[in-house]
């Protein structure tokens, strides 16, 4: 199917919009009938892309089309020097979609003016990394966890690095000089004693490409002193796009013949529709048809505004017994501290030592209650995707944003019960991720409002849409205690998370880096029914906010500065030291804040990365308004492989990690979300934002994930910060003015 | 009935009904795309487009309402990327997942329009209400700072 960008205006101007010149390369192509798949072969979604626009007009350009020459699976050399790379990663604004290109290209010495970037087919078994980021081939394409520049690293280069090997076979062939006498500068295999110079291009003309590339071990790779483009900040892929509109989600998606779509979800998550209006909603203009689904009922119109309509008209009798009718996230939460009281034993996370002794030896002890509520992604696209199931229902085109193309591709085809073959799926460009698009259910839904109609679909979902059947980072209740021996040393630790969402709940609760040899970790389950998710770093937010503030409780109770005890617990590890050091450094923590402004710190590991950050803020007493003034941020990643973009994520972390130490909270009331679009969900705005200032410790380790740490690092230094200004503890996130005054006043 | 504006320039027919929100028409009826869905009730500023060269959320307004009036949407800002701020934009690398900033652009541009060497404070407040999720706003001061620049500069020394 031709997909586009623009269909042609169902009522066409009197004269052409102004477009960008990329636009009308677009409409140009549109107008002539190419069939872009036909073009794209499995990479379809290329049409889509203004960078590929450019690309078929080179294709189109009167005269011979410089042919593409596969190098493996990972490149493709065109004879005129212009070298395909495939990224693998969702781009959701991380820049991994051209970090990666990047590291393959740095070991192939690829000239990176001659790169193009392209999706690559969603084919989990040649473009997968394994999870532990391991050698050989195939594994999930799921971008989450900050995995992907780690996850891919060590394969781009050694795949890099085999293209080049066969570049340089074929040129040592066709000279007849030994391999061992060529060198590569970018673009070019040279042969320093002749002075020969041969372009990729050139090479690719006549290059053969054995089935099986050679073998290159890690040992060959660059030294880190060689790289120049890995360290080197190139400019991101997906930039320019982004600053004329011309950048593609899903929702931009338009294939002829589309219909829309919306569905009316459930105000109490699972809930069955019982029964609805359908003869009076099918009964509106331009209705095609409803769809009844397992929580909700969708309904199909010809015109966006038709649907929107059809919908605000229907009525839904809901089935009772939705786990979640009823629920109260207050009370919920308040419910917490009785299961953390309550003698049963949670599942063990982690277990050093003999807590129950060293608590019992202590000489003191401290213990404090940390509460965390609901957190709603709100990444700035709300849901939404293409679908066009054929005639037959037995196959389908999806056109979709998400972090995971390879598990959505294969939904699809269990939904429709066809091989995963039937499913042509085209990534694009996603609005934002957090965690929330590596669910499949929006996906899903586009596909069964298609199969239903038997035509193209675009569902939509709106931001209350968007909101309210969300699936939110779990509330959660960090009971710690802590007890200092006799010579001072933090001997004894016990963190029990109680919260819904398993997994989501551990994640950042070990204190690996911590040099304390009693501990015990637990969790302690609830059940409410409510959909809860991954949430950038999820539980990291909130039980780093909980162990970062009770170390500094710890702190206080001693009279010991918070950044010589870390240290001091820190003292395995030289890199934490170093982290903590730096950001103590460029916080000028030895000296004074100003006057009314107080520091605090924290330090996290996440995705492999250490990172430590110092908050400085002031209190407006009154309103009980807290303001983050300055934020400091250094982190240690390993090799950083775009810099410039590197901090980017950094600063967007401890963004993140502010707007909900500070401002966002869900609650659900009778079993629903009470909050429905921005003006009672607040996020960070430009006016909260603080000066930040993020710094890297240079290493030559292996790369680590660097789009997550600026998130957990942010709430325990504000934390500390409102402590050391005051004198008084925050202990419930987010830390809204009603709770500030009750921390002052309490 | 029809309704008849100009966008970008050039003079635009709709035959979309009158009370439909301009948003929808822009980006399914007439193509342009780049103005983004946000919140769909004037919190986000995601769609913000120019009425006449000012600011408006294009998800509250009626097509009724830009009868014989002027929009301008993203895609009329430059034909080339060559506004200052678009330029800016990219030296600075200021989008992440970019979803917002077809926003944050006309937004920014509608605040040089009126005052081509805004002070950090009126940058602030001027664009305040355009939700960044990423957490670009630091580098979106920045990029409106260095397009001021550029633009505040003589001529000659910008060619």
């Amino acid at each position: 199917m031709n997909a586009r960008t623009q269909s042609p205006p169902r009522e066409a101007p009197e004269s052409p919009p102004k477009t960008s010149p990329s636009r009308r390369t677009f409409l140009k192509q549109a107008g002539g009938g190419l069939s872009f798949a036909l073009v794209f072969g499995p990479a379809g979604l290329a049409a889509h892309r203004p960078g590929s626009a450019d690309a078929l007009d080179a294709l189109m350009t009167p005269g011979a089309p410089p042919s593409e020459h596969p190098f493996g699976a990972w490149v493709r050399i065109a004879t005129d020097g212009q070298v395909l790379i495939y990224s693998p990663a969702a781009e959701m604004g991380q820049g991994s979609m051209t970090a990666l290109p990047v590291i393959l290209a740095e070991e192939m010495d690829a000239d990176w003016e001659r790169v193009r970037i392209e999706h690559s087919p969603v084919e989990p078994g040649v473009y997968g990394r394994g999870w532990g980021g391991g050698r050989g081939r195939g594994g999930s394409m799921m971008t989450a966890g900050s995995m992907a520049v780690r996850g891919y690293y060590t394969n781009l280069r050694v795949a890099g690095a085999q293209i080049r090997r066969v570049l340089l076979d074929n040129v040592s062939r066709e000279w007849g000089v030994p391999v061992g006498e060529l060198a590569t500068e970018p673009g070019v295999v040279v042969h320093a004693a002749s002075g020969r110079r041969i372009s990729y291009g050139e090479v690719a003309a006549f290059a053969e490409v054995p089935a099986e590339l050679p073998e290159v071990t890690e040992a060959e790779l660059k030294s880190p002193e060689d790289f120049r483009l890995i360290g080197h900040s190139v400019a991101r892929h997906d930039v320019p796009a982004k600053t004329d509109g011309s950048a593609v989600y899903a929702l931009d998606v338009q294939v002829p013949d589309m219909l829309y779509g919306v569905i009316a979800r459930a105000p109490v998550h699972e809930a069955n529709p019982a029964s609805f209006n359908e003869a009076e909603v099918r009964a509106l203009p331009g209705v095609v048809g409803t769809v009844r689904l397992n929580y909700g009922v969708g309904v199909i119109a010809e015109t966006v505004e038709e649907a929107f309509a059809a919908r605000d008209a229907m009525e839904i009798e809901w089935a009772r017994g939705a786990r979640a009718e009823g629920f109260d996230s207050v009370a919920g939460l308040e419910a917490y501290t009785e299961i953390a009281d309550g003698d049963s034993q949670g599942r063990p996370l982690s277990e050093r030592g003999d807590v129950a002794d060293a608590i019992a030896a202590a000489a003191t002890r401290y213990e404090a209650d940390y509460f965390n509520d609901y957190v709603y992604h709100a990444q700035m696209e709300p849901l939404g995707a293409v679908a066009s199931v054929n005639a037959a229902g037995d196959g389908a085109e999806v056109w979709a944003g998400t972090q995971a193309p390879d598990m959505a591709r294969a939904a699809v085809a269990r939904e429709l019960g066809v091989a995963v073959e039937q499913v042509t799926f085209h990534p694009c460009y996603l609005g934002g991720g957090l965690g929330r698009r590596t669910m499949a259910d929006y996906i899903l839904e586009a596909v069964q409002l298609s199969r239903s109609a038997r035509r193209p679909v675009k569902l939509i979902w709106t931001r209350e849409d968007d909101l309210q059947y969300g699936a939110f980072r779990p509330m959660s209740l960090q009971r710690l205690t802590a007890g200092m021996d006799a010579s001072g040393n933090l001997s004894a630790w016990t963190h029990t998370v109680v919260g819904d969402g398993r997994g989501l709940l551990a994640s950042g609760i070990s204190i690996q880096y911590y040099d304390i040899p009693n501990q015990r970790i637990e969790m302690r389950g609830a059940s409410h029914g409510v959909r809860t998710k991954h949430w950038r770093a999820v539980g990291h937010g909130p039980n780093k906010f909980a162990i970062e503030a009770f170390i500094d409780d710890v702190a206080r109770g001693e009279g010991i500065d918070p950044v010589v005890l870390r240290r001091t617990l820190l003292r395995g590890s030289p890199r934490a030291v170093a982290v903590l050091d730096e950001v103590a450094e460029m916080a000028g923590w030895s000296g004074q804040p100003p006057s009314g402004r107080a520091r605090g710190v924290a330090f996290v590991e996440r995705s492999g990365t250490l990172a430590a950050g110092v908050a400085e803020i002031s209190l407006d007493e009154e309103s009980g308004r807290i303001r983050v003034h300055r934020f400091w941020c250094a982190a240690d990643g390993g090799i950083v492989v775009q810099p410039r973009n590197a901090r980017a994520q950094i600063e967007g972390g401890i963004v993140n990690g502010l707007s909900t130490a500070l401002l966002e909270r869900l609650t659900l009331r009778d079993g629903r979300v009470e909050q429905s679009n921005f003006h009672d969900y607040s996020i960070l705005r430009m006016s909260d934002m603080p000066d930040i200032e993020v710094r890297f410790i240079p290493s030559n380790e292996p790369p680590m994930g660097l789009g997550e740490p600026g998130v957990p690092v942010a709430a325990g230094a504000v934390a500390n910060a409102f402590a050391a200004l005051t004198g008084r503890p925050l202990r419930h996130m987010p830390f809204i003015p009603e709770r500030v005054l009750e921390a002052l006043n309490g | 009935m029809a309704t008849t504006f100009t966008l970008n320039g050039n003079p635009v027919t709709s035959d979309a009904p009158r009370n439909s929100m301009l948003l929808w028409v822009l980006r399914e009826r007439l193509g342009m795309t780049g103005t983004r869905f946000g919140c769909g009730v004037g919190e986000c500023g995601a769609c913000t487009v120019h009425l006449d060269g000012d600011p408006v959320h294009s998800c509250r307004l009626r097509l009724s309402r830009v009868e014989g009036r002027e929009i301008t949407t993203i895609e009329g800002l430059s034909p080339d990327r060559s506004h200052a701020l678009q330029q800016a934009w990219i030296e600075e690398e200021v989008p992440q997942c970019g979803y917002c900033q077809s926003g944050q652009l006309m937004q920014a541009a509608s605040l040089l329009a009126a005052n081509p060497s805004p002070t950090r404070d009126e940058i602030v407040s001027h664009m305040d209400g355009v939700l960044c999720r990423c957490g670009t706003y630091g580098r979106i001061i920045r990029a409106i700072e260095r397009a001021s620049a550029v633009s505040a500069a003589p001529a000659g020394r910008t060619r």
